[in-house]
């Protein structure tokens, strides 16, 4: 099985850069879409899935760098590629920003906490005037390289997935790093951690800046595909969207989230007329998978290699005492 | 000066809505420590049922309800949102009351979207205008012009309370829910049912929102699906300053909430009014989880 | 030579005097106790040395350096590690990777070493997992490395958590309870697990016990507190045949 995974791997990579070629228009965007979101959700993953924080206002970072570049670029006329790490810089503050408050906070706490933040972005988005108000900033220049001016729905699907494919590298490689560890010790059991000489504080923002940022990425990208954006699209629902996401496809697993992420966009294409019903099925299937397979669809294996009869195995070794 | 006590009043009226919402926030949360997301969604419900109620009732659109047909609905839509609350609890909460603190929160939101989303599946997504109209008079109160309409909701919202506060004192129920919230695990060992108990403060909870969510259908004059999304937020918001599972504080917490609010818009304009309640939410959890009333918890570093 | 020095130490909730004028040192190499009835303030006094209280009065030294108002996490990186009376484990997380959480506070690799996977990290990474492996090997349950934390057995769950505390390479090991739940053979096992630990690796042990055989074989100097205040030490002879800690365990004899 193992020895497969690096050719599969690469194979679908082909694939997806040959699929442009062979989708209508109308597929092509929806797929466009999924990479945006698959982008989202491996930055919620570092947060949810890998340290244990619930952020209900995770839009609010897609928001921090959609706005960066659309003002840098319209309103101070640079180029896209410079607004990136002001982004990244603008968001990984947000992020502390947000952080900093709720690292003493319970996880319910914790969760009303970051939707008030979320939803306090997209007042301000929506009352500034720096933000284009409700109407939000139109005009937003295409970006070029060199002479080459980006501006068709394949180059944004290019550009786009590029920046998937680095997400899920940095996300997979970041969680099997001494940081990665250090994020799942907190979720698992963070006085424990704290106890092995891991300083929660820091971790934790380091967490959020790090998931912030990704998600800047994203919104970064999604300003200059779309040329306009409005506070609507960095509202409450869009975080859930993206929390629905990551929980369906299983906290903390890259493959997972990926699969969450195209389901959550793929599927409502595929119920097209029966629109009004796709966010209700959402919220159902949030409560089925809790219920009967809260793990998601594709779970974390957390490197184990369990087997199923542990019981028993070596009888003779030790008496358990539940206490 | 007169516009100091309208303002005021206006506070109260909308910090009686709070307050309503906060009870059924801070009871749950006290008893099963789940911060109910759904809560303010069934606020939403009470209004659209009230909605129905009162278009079925007079088949004229309710203009010419009288205070008991008014009464008969109100205490309708109540028993009717209260027993979906249980069924919400029966379904979608009880199975995971031993699941991690993530899995139940993300059922709570989960919860809170079919509501929401079935309500504009069957009511549709337009807001609606609430088929009642109460009349404007009112009496001069120190140059103030308050409407029976906005006395009305102030003396029912307070009866409402004072009715719960001695349901917990002097009823047996209200025994055990204190009970329950202190040990469960000692509560079922003494023969009470955990169960029912936790099912009746849904039932509780819901039952007050609905009766807000009529009011505040009656009182705004439009109701729409997404209604309860931000006032369950602040009616969230006022359980914290009362520190929550405390329900005096929840019932203080939401008038405060309402008056300031109204000062808020006043000044700054209704724009900013939500990043008000907002603030206050974050600056308490972060700095006096506890909320006003709350007592002081052990230092931890 | 004293590694650890307790000096009049006090802790209070609100009125309740948990821990009371306590002072006590722990020699450099020693295998050290503290004793006392059930709610004598044993594990408090844990938690204020470890970080996870803070002590309302008094001094707490580790090799001269001051411990009071650091964070847990600081503490550890001091060089002292603890294990917890009720295991506290990453239990969806495997052996291996348990272990390796003692090894955080002794690298540095940050976010841009693991997304670039840098030669210094991958160096890091391979000494990381041999000093795991090394704690695995050293506690012996070698075998269970790739199993999830949660589904081992009991005694090796307890030796689990003496192995993730040495990866800390600390320099004083803390152990609270250690033979809590063991049968005969395993507290056995932890007897000579202990005294490897002070002879193989020079640290210095001090742990909370109940089980006063195990107490007696391998402890070398005991502290006995009751009710927050320390009413004996000095060797297992010298306190165990002390009147004042005969009453606290038995009750005056009136009583019985």
């Amino acid at each position: 099985m193992k020895k497969y995974k690096k050719p599969s791997l690469f194979l679908l990579v082909i694939c997806m850069f040959i699929l442009p070629f062979l989708l209508n228009s109308y597929w092509l965007d929806v797929l466009t879409l999924v990479l945006f979101y698959v982008v989202l959700t491996q930055g919620l993953n570092i947060v949810v899935g890998y340290t244990g924080l619930l952020d209900l206002g995770y839009a609010a970072f897609f928001a921090v760098g959609a706005y960066t570049t659309a003002i840098l670029m319209t309103t101070f006329h640079w180029s896209f590629w410079l607004t990136l790490p002001v982004a990244f810089l603008f968001a990984a503050i947000a992020g502390v920003i947000i952080g900093t408050p709720t690292l003493r906070l319970r996880s319910d706490y914790l969760a009303i906490v970051t939707l008030g933040f979320g939803e306090i972005v997209k007042i301000l988005a929506t009352n500034l005037e720096i933000t284009g108000s409700a109407s939000g900033i139109y005009g937003i220049p295409r970006p070029a390289i060199g002479s080459y001016i980006m501006a068709s729905q394949k180059d944004f699907y290019f550009l786009i997935l590029i920046v998937a494919i680095i997400s899920i590298i940095a996300v997979y490689r970041l969680g099997h790093s001494r940081i990665g560890r250090a994020w799942v010790y907190i979720r698992e059991d963070e006085d424990a951690a704290e106890a092995m000489g891991i300083n929660r504080i820091k971790l934790k923002l380091l967490s959020y800046a790090t998931g912030a940022v990704i998600g800047s990425f994203a919104g970064s990208i999604f300003a200059v595909k779309m040329s306009a954006i409005a506070p609507l699209s960095f509202s409450f629902l869009q975080s859930v969207m993206i929390l629905l996401a990551v929980v369906l496809g299983g906290l903390g697993s890259i493959p997972g989230v990926v699969i969450g992420a195209a389901l959550v966009i793929i599927l409502p294409e595929l119920l097209r007329g029966v629109e009004d019903w796709r966010y209700l099925i959402f919220g159902v299937s949030l409560v089925i998978m809790m219920i009967f397979r809260p793990q998601g669809i594709w779970p974390t294996k957390n490197n184990t290699e369990d087997v199923d009869d542990i019981e028993t195995e070596d009888p003779n070794q030790s008496i358990s005492i539940s206490k | 000066m007169e516009i100091f006590f309208q303002v005021l009043i206006d506070g109260l009226v909308i910090g009686a809505f709070y307050s309503l919402i906060a009870l059924g926030y801070t009871m749950v949360y006290g008893i099963i420590k789940l911060l109910n997301f759904a809560h303010g969604d069934l606020y939403m419900i009470g209004a659209f049922v009230g909605f129905t109620l009162l278009s079925l009732f007079t088949g004229d659109g309710g203009v010419n309800t009288g205070i008991l047909g008014l009464g008969v609905v109100f205490i309708g839509t109540m028993i009717i949102v209260g027993f979906l609350g249980m069924g919400i609890e029966r379904i979608a909460y009880r199975p995971l009351l031993l699941a991690p603190r993530l899995s139940i929160l993300i059922t709570a939101i989960g919860v809170s979207l079919s509501l929401e989303y079935s309500s504009m599946i069957g009511w549709g997504a337009s807001y609606k205008v609430y088929p009642i109209k109460l009349p404007n008079d009112g009496i001069q109160l120190l140059g103030t012009q308050i409407s029976f309409a906005q006395m009305g909701m102030i003396v029912l919202s307070a009866l409402l309370m004072l009715g719960l506060r001695l349901f917990i004192d002097k009823t047996i129920y209200g025994k055990a829910m204190r009970a329950i919230a202190l040990d469960q695990t000692a509560c079922s060992l003494m023969g009470v049912n955990v169960h029912r108990i936790i099912a009746l403060t849904f039932f509780i909870g819901a039952f007050l929102a609905a009766g807000a969510g009529i009011m505040s259908g009656i009182y705004y004059g439009t109701i729409n699906f997404l209604m309860g999304f931000t006032i369950g937020l602040k009616a969230f918001t006022a359980a914290v300053l009362g520190g929550i599972g405390n329900i005096t504080g929840a019932m203080l917490g939401g008038l405060v909430l309402g008056i300031l609010e109204a000062f808020g818009t006043f000044y700054m304009g209704g724009s900013w009014k939500d990043v008000l309640a907002f603030g206050i939410l974050i600056l308490f959890l972060v700095f006096k989880p506890t909320g006003i009333l709350g007592a002081k918890e052990m230092e931890r570093m | 030579m004293s590694l650890l020095t307790v000096n009049q130490l006090k802790l209070q909730f609100g009125g309740l005097i948990a821990v009371n004028d306590l002072s006590f040192t722990v020699e450099k190499n020693s295998i050290s106790s503290i004793i006392g009835p059930n709610g004598a303030g044993k594990t408090s006094v844990f938690n204020m040395i470890t970080g996870f209280y803070r002590p309302t009065s008094g001094a707490i030294e580790l090799d001269g350096i001051s411990l009071v108002n650091r964070k847990p996490s600081q503490i550890t990186t001091l060089g002292m590690a603890r294990t917890f009376q009720n295991l506290r484990l990453f239990p969806n997380l495997t052996v291996l990777d348990n272990v390796k959480s003692g090894m955080h506070c002794r690298t540095k690799q940050t976010v841009w070493g693991a997304l670039l996977r840098t030669k210094s990290q991958r160096e890091e990474e391979r000494l990381i997992e041999e000093v795991a492996l090394e704690c695995i090997d050293f506690v012996g349950i070698r075998k269970y490395t790739k199993r999830a934390a949660k589904n081992l057995p009991y005694g090796a769950q307890r030796y689990l958590e003496i192995a993730r505390a040495l990866a800390t390479r600390p320099k004083l090991l803390l152990l609270d309870e250690p033979a809590a739940g063991l049968n005969y053979e395993e507290k056995q096992y932890l007897i000579q697990l202990i005294r490897r630990i002070r002879d193989e690796y020079n640290i210095t042990v001090l742990m909370i016990e109940h089980d006063m055989g195990l107490i007696k074989q391998i402890s070398e100097q005991i502290t006995v507190i009751d009710y927050g205040c320390k009413i004996a030490e000095g060797s297992p002879e010298e306190v165990l045949n002390n009147e004042k800690v005969i009453e606290a365990y038995l009750g005056k004899e009136d009583v019985i």
